[in-house]
């Protein structure tokens, strides 16, 4: 108990936290903007290898960090682009089809590095963003090193949150987008078009998974390899869930499921780490996944439409 | 643009499109091997040599079905009744798991083994299915969330074991655990030929669900729940106790292509027992539609793209990750145009 105290209580746990959270708040919000549109996108695990190899691919053919975001974004609102056009005017299984964009997207980027780069046993590097001091804030003490000294990506990620939030319910776009969630034949008797507020709202939240896979090869490591992306979409997917669809909410979840993931790594190298196998504390993410998801069940309020499609007049 | 139903499509729509499907899929990978700087015409050329060439790649190929007409009929039972198992794989290393402990653990001849491995296979399999399926019933968690992060958890605890308890002592410190006895390893088809067993019971499990889909109660219960649970409820049908069923005959299928695995080809378990196999499940059950007999056939056809795209990046420079880029094009192509054959696209 000393020992997990001790760990709690160095900046460096805190600062740690804020990085693994990082890519989950980007993949978070933009399944959150899908599900709210009511459309399940199970492409995000494979959006967020496709935005972390096209970032890392970008920058590492010599454009800039934030060049190599911006394709990382673009390379998942190409994706998200098909999952929508197949999901919300053809009104396909979201199930199938987010499967098929996983898959396709994940074998994309691996068939792209290996053409750009075959043969090569140790993955290459690149410079990848260096934490930025926030003047004043990182000054402080405990607070600085824990809090306000990260890369631009991470601050970033916190942004997103309010920018998502702010759209989501301080504006008419983001009422569309709810009630195209919650009843979609009432948005189209407003004159507005169902089909053009999902498939925004599918390629958009695509973009932000993209950025999120992009976080891992351009802020928290400085290559591109294989199963990196590891789970972290369905993990994020578990992450809406908990946050119960709300942006403020899903944020929280990130850095508590962050500051989990922090700690069984931290605890490995403690006495406890010498007892219990490491993959024990690996396997810790994804049973408290699957735990928030329980602990969420019967509470949780789905939107209404999540997983409906619509077919104009029809009942 | 809004969809509008067919009343009865003509024959051409309803064969005319899905074969265009598969020719939109020819064209990505035409356009993939040029990406690569090769011929496509060579690539297709040797992916179908490759996979079809001689007797010997021909059974490589059969090989590699095995475990995919299992996965692929898991699926297809799963997603017949709207439980939607993506767990596939982890169902398999448990089927996996159960083999090896009962082919090293229990002392018996190899003529009980076989069948014994295989009972265990079953009902790990069905068990690691039934947790997320209850948390479905009983508290309404999604399953697809459950079943795909049960596929990291269990690999992590097969990891576990091989470098702790299941460790092979004569590995050479590679995690992986002890072979199961010779004589409880599933014998060849035809003997001299390097094709097992496994291959059999896929072809009786695919005629054994068929049956089971087209000829019990049970099976009218599963598409009942499949097409309108709420209205099934209202039938009479016990639509929780039917979900409960078909997860233990979905995760036991997919644990048999692991038993198959490791008592027909491999003979003992390592943590690359299956390079994706219960995902590819997927692909191979939406291919034939959820039809059993039809998994049977695009097993073999995605079998096929898998070992002679293996056979072909030895010979060109096309890396072999194409095979998964074709499998996913032609499953999202597959299912606009099955969707295209009922619906017509309408404007305004």
């Amino acid at each position: 108990m000393t020992e997990i105290a001790e760990i709690l209580l160095t900046a460096s746990f805190w600062a740690a936290v804020l990085r693994i959270a990082s890519p989950l708040i980007f993949a978070t919000m933009g399944e959150l903007i899908c599900e709210r549109a009511g459309v399940l996108n199970l492409g995000i695990e494979g959006i967020m290898v496709a935005g972390a190899f096209a970032g890392w691919m970008a920058v590492y053919s010599g454009m800039g960090l934030w060049g190599g975001v911006a394709v990382a974004m673009a390379a998942g609102m190409f994706f998200g682009a098909l999952h929508a056009v197949l999901t919300v005017p053809f009104g396909l299984s979201q199930h199938v089809v987010g499967i098929g964009i996983t898959l396709l997207a994940t074998s994309s980027a691996y068939y792209a590095y290996r053409l750009a780069l075959p043969e090569v046993t140790s993955p290459p590097r690149i410079e990848p963003f260096q934490p930025v001091d926030i003047p004043g804030l990182s000054d402080l003490p405990f607070i600085g090193p824990a809090l306000f000294s990260q890369t631009p990506l991470t601050y970033f990620a916190f942004f997103t949150v309010l920018v998502v939030a702010l759209v989501l319910y301080r504006t008419p776009l983001g009422l569309a987008l709810r009630a195209v969630g919650e009843n979609p034949a009432a948005v189209e008797a407003q004159g507005l078009s169902v089909t053009a507020l999902r498939m925004g709202a599918v390629i958009v939240g695509s973009g932000l998974m993209g950025i999120g896979g992009a976080f891992l090869t351009l802020s928290a490591f400085s290559s591109f390899f294989f199963e990196m992306v590891n789970g972290r979409g369905w993990i994020c997917i578990a992450l809406v869930v908990f946050g119960a669809w709300m942006p403020g909410r899903a944020l929280l979840g990130a850095v508590l499921f962050a500051a989990f993931d922090a700690l069984q790594i931290r605890m490995q190298q403690t006495g406890l780490g010498a007892l219990v196998p490491y993959q024990v504390f690996l396997m810790i993410p994804y049973i408290l996944s699957i735990l928030a998801l329980i602990l969420m069940s019967r509470r949780a309020n789905v939107p209404a439409a999540l997983m409906v499609p619509y077919n104009k007049g029809e009942r | 643009m809004r969809l509008e139903a067919i009343a009865d499509p003509t024959l051409a729509r309803s064969l005319g499109l899905p074969a265009l499907a598969l020719v939109a899929t020819v064209l990505v990978g035409a356009f993939l091997a040029m990406l690569a700087g090769a011929d496509p015409l060579q690539t297709f050329g040797l992916i179908v040599k490759g996979a079809a060439g001689s007797k010997f790649a021909l059974l490589e190929t059969l090989n590699r079905a095995t475990p995919l007409i299992f996965t692929g009929l898991a699926v297809a039972v799963a997603f017949r009744a709207r439980l939607w198992n993506i767990g596939a794989e982890a169902q398999l290393y448990a089927g996996a798991l159960a083999t090896v402990l009962i082919g090293t653990k229990l002392a018996l001849p190899g003529a009980a083994l076989i069948p014994l491995m295989g009972l265990g296979a079953l009902v790990a399999g069905g068990l690691v299915l039934l947790g997320p399926v209850l948390l479905k019933t009983r508290l309404g968690v999604d399953e697809v969330v459950t079943t795909l992060l049960f596929n990291f958890i269990m690999l992590l605890l097969i990891s576990l074991l091989l470098e702790g308890p299941l460790k092979d002592p004569m590995g050479m410190g590679w995690p992986k655990s002890e072979p199961i006895p010779r004589d409880a390893r599933l014998p060849r088809l035809v003997e001299g030929l390097r094709l097992h067993w496994g291959f059999g019971l896929a072809l009786v499990s695919a005629v054994a669900v068929w049956v089971i889909q087209t000829r019990t109660t049970l099976g009218y219960e599963i598409r009942a729940v499949g097409l309108n649970a709420q209205a099934a409820r209202f039938a009479g049908i016990p639509v929780g106790a039917v979900l409960v069923k078909t997860a233990l005959l979905s995760g036991g299928l997919a644990a048999l292509a692991g038993y198959s695995e490791v008592a027909g080809l491999k003979g003992n378990l390592t943590l690359d027992l299956s390079p994706g196999f219960g995902y590819t499940g997927i692909v191979v059950a939406m291919l034939a539609l959820l039809n059993p007999l039809g998994v049977v056939v695009s097993a073999i056809f995605v079998a096929g793209i898998f070992v002679g795209a293996d056979g072909m990046s030895r010979a060109a420079e096309v890396p072999t990750y194409i095979a998964d880029i074709l499998l996913a094009t032609a499953l999202l192509f597959m299912v606009l145009a099955i969707l295209l054959t009922k619906f017509r696209v309408r404007r305004g």
